[in-house]
């Protein structure tokens, strides 16, 4: 048999996994969720037929997006989580011990439920005693909170489905507005490479950049993204991601990682020069207005 | 047996007649000259072949909207039936032509007609029209918010008796931003002097299809009432409906629509409108109360964020707010010291989210069926945001008054005068013969035949600066206005 799942990455590029079994197949009240058994990537959990996660290279987004801001941070102890109902970056969280409280939120119950049962060692975390989980619309839920974390991380879907209301202006403000006065927000902005998401992407980071004092880019390989290249946004009101890295510190947590490292931490800020153009195309309009 | 008894509301005549005439593959020789799209590949490819293919003229199987004798008959029966109208007309002039035919099919030149200022542009456009004088009723103003409200039913019934020789009252139901008048009452005081009552319900096509709304007017009695079923209901910019109750004589209003409308009816309008009646008597209980617990959410979750004041029901006073529209949601901004159309401006500049309007005091945000919680959850989360970033102390901020008109002129006497163009800073005094309007809501600040105040000018030019669009006069700048000599 010759089964295979096919994802566009752009309107002429489509990647696509052979898969063995079909395991879950469920349309929610906001998306259509599916789990995939394939030979090369393990499970595979796309959401309205985006890949969120494999089980081969989930690793390197749920490190990258948790190891980074943490590692700047000198201490997090409230957390929130948006999205992320797969758990994978509740499952990295979970690996601090100074970390007290962590509320995800996630619209979706059913992914949640989907990943429990499919998924179970990405959602191995979710029981945790420290997490706590409401299922609501991120916006509704941030507007009521200030001056009440550490660190947010928008761990969400593409910005053209049910997330777009995550990558706004509005969003950011809240998020803002929700973030202790030395707060950190880390989200997943994209792809630089294809033009539909490079447009995505810019669009969000001029918004970032409009909100948070400090806002800097960096990147990941993740194979089963558009263009295997992807970026996260790092917004801080205090702290710069290089120059308030303390890497000694991060070290003596004796965390084992596959992807992130403390070189690799610094190396990912530096972007080739296509992207620095882009974004330093619309921070300059920023600052013009 | 009448007619009624028989209609199907499941049909829709004209869309039937459209999806038959399109398999006929019928050759044409008539206009329009695109000729079903072919020969403007562009627009075709732009619109959609599906959509060209039916922008066809008046024939035999298709009927004729200026004389109505077999699918478009169809549907007006079935529209008459279903918004329990002794008739409906399918209008393709927008909601305008079908106020304008309101007017003109009861108001001749000279006559009196009573109505609230604040009605639409539309409305004062009638009269310049066919010449008839408008007696206007003082709608009690909001102070706090500084909106117009409905017609007192005192006020009314004060004019009815100082002006017996009216002929009509019109009634807006509801306003801009929802407010009813005790419309039963006020049918029943113009009926009892033997006048016509008019409504305008370009907000209220809803008001007949959902449940816990305020009165429609044919429930109420009224004689004749506009209905933009392009808002509220769903169908195509510009397609509308004008509705008459058992007094009117269905020919007379029939030659009145006649006198200005196109005889080159467009199929894709009155075929929205065929499609939109059928829908919102099969469905429109279920959405419009999706619409109302939309609204009710808004209100609730952006008044929790402190500063605006998003207005329901509890403002019903049992007279000027006699009942009000559920599914409007309005936000009065003036307490964190913007004005409404600062708040407008900063919500589309800033978070890309366009609302309906926004005036002095008080923004509209239009919800439908259309609309999504996702959706909701960003507009109140932008208006958070405005009040966290922009917030201002708001005792410089004007609020609207309520300026009682002088009528010096009939709008058509002033519109047709000798007039000449001066500044209008320096118009104090003067007669106007223009309009000037705030667009939206499109409800002049002058009409033709008024005495220009002071107090007129000062508004004008604090809603300029604040950001309003002004529109009416010949000058496109509104630096100068024309006043009669």
């Amino acid at each position: 048999m010759d089964l295979w799942f096919s994802e566009f990455h752009a309107p002429d590029v489509k990647h696509s996994i052979r898969v063995n079994r079909h395991l879950y197949s469920g349309k929610s009240e906001f998306q259509q969720i599916d789990i995939f058994e394939t030979p090369e990537f393990g499970k595979v959990l796309t959401l309205d037929g985006n890949v969120m996660l494999t089980e081969r290279d989930e690793f390197i987004y749920d490190e990258m997006i948790t190891h980074v801001p943490m590692s700047v941070h000198p201490k997090v102890r409230d957390v929130l989580v948006i999205g992320a109902g797969d758990g994978g970056v509740v499952k990295e969280l979970a690996r601090y011990e100074s970390i007290e409280r962590i509320d995800l939120v996630e619209m979706d119950p059913q992914v949640i439920e989907a990943c429990r049962t499919y998924l179970p060692e990405n959602a191995s975390r979710l029981d945790d005693s420290r997490v706590h989980i409401t299922y609501d619309n991120a916006l509704r839920f941030i507007r009521r909170c200030s001056n009440c974390y550490d660190l947010i991380i928008v761990d969400s879907n593409d910005p053209f489905g049910p997330s777009e209301g995550y990558f706004t202006k509005e969003f950011y403000g809240i998020c803002f507005n929700a973030l202790k006065e030395d707060g950190i927000m880390v989200n997943q902005q994209g792809s630089p490479f294809y033009k539909h998401d490079a447009e995505a992407m810019q669009r969000s980071h001029k918004r970032i950049v409009s909100t948070f004092p400090i806002s800097r880019v960096y990147q990941a390989h993740i194979p089963t993204y558009a263009a295997g290249y992807w970026l996260f946004g790092f917004a801080s009101k205090k702290y710069h991601p290089v120059d308030d890295f303390d890497a000694k510190k991060w070290k003596n947590l004796h965390l084992r990682t596959r992807y992130y490292t403390t070189k690799l931490h610094i190396g990912s800020f530096y972007l080739p020069a296509y992207l620095e153009e882009m974004l330093e195309e619309v921070e300059q309009e920023n600052c013009c207005k | 047996m009448s007619e009624k008894t028989i209609v199907d509301q499941s049909r829709a005549p004209i869309y039937e007649a459209l999806q038959n005439f399109r398999q006929m593959r019928v050759v044409p020789f008539d206009v329009p000259g695109h000729k079903h799209g072919k020969g403007n590949p562009e627009l075709t490819e732009f619109l959609g072949e599906q959509c060209v293919g039916i922008d066809v003229n008046s024939m035999k199987p298709l009927d004729n909207l200026c004389h109505p004798v077999s699918v478009i008959h169809e549907a007006e029966m079935l529209a008459a039936d279903a918004f329990g109208a002794a008739h409906a007309f399918l209008m393709v002039g927008g909601t305008t032509s079908s106020v304008q035919s309101m007017v003109l099919s009861t108001c001749k030149r000279g006559d009196k007609i009573i109505l609230p200022r604040n009605v639409h542009r539309s409305v004062i456009n009638a009269l310049v029209l066919c010449g008839a004088i408008p007696v206007y009723v003082n709608p009690e103003v909001d102070c706090r918010l500084g909106i117009s409200l409905g017609m007192q039913r005192e006020q009314v019934a004060k004019a009815i008796a100082e002006h017996p020789d009216a002929v009509a009252v019109f009634v807006n139901n509801p306003t801009y931003y929802g407010v009813c008048s005790d419309l039963r009452t006020i049918v029943k005081m113009a009926h009892d002097a033997g006048m016509y009552c008019l409504a305008d319900e370009a907000h209220g096509t809803h008001f007949y299809f959902g449940e816990g709304m305020p009165v429609s007017a044919m429930a109420a009695g009224a004689d004749m009432a506009a209905v933009s079923m392009h808002k509220s209901g769903g169908s195509l910019t510009q397609s509308s409906l004008l509705l008459i109750g058992p007094r009117m004589n269905v020919g007379h209003v029939r030659q009145i629509i006649n006198l200005t409308q196109t005889t080159s009816g467009s199929y894709l309008l009155m075929s929205s409108l065929d499609i939109s009646r059928r829908n919102l008597v099969q469905r429109g209980k279920q959405v419009f109360k999706k619409v109302i617990e939309m609204a009710e959410y808004a209100r609730e979750e952006i008044n929790a964020i402190g500063g605006y004041y998003a207005f329901g029901r509890e403002l019903i006073n049992g007279n000027s707010i006699y009942d009000f529209d559920p599914t409007k949601l309005s936000v009065h901004t003036r307490d964190i010291g913007l004005a409404g159309i600062e708040v407008y401006d900063l919500l589309r500049d800033e978070y890309d989210i366009q609302i309906e309007f926004g005036d002095i005091g008080n923004i509209l945000a239009y919800l439908s069926i259309g609309d999504r919680p996702q959706e909701l959850e960003r507009l109140v989360s932008a208006l958070a945001e405005i009040r966290r970033r922009f917030q201002l102390d708001g005792s410089g901020l004007l609020s609207q008054e309520y300026i009682d008109p002088e009528v010096v002129l009939s709008p058509q006497e002033a519109f047709y005068a000798a007039k000449r163009s001066i500044p209008l800073k320096d118009s104090a005094g003067m007669v106007c013969s223009e309009f000037v309007m705030c667009y939206p809501p499109g409800i002049p600040i002058l009409a033709p035949g008024e005495r220009i105040t002071q107090d007129i000018l000062d508004y004008i030019e604090y809603a300029k600066v604040k950001g309003c669009s002004l529109t009416g006069p010949e000058d496109p700048e509104i630096l100068n206005i024309n006043v009669l000599v």
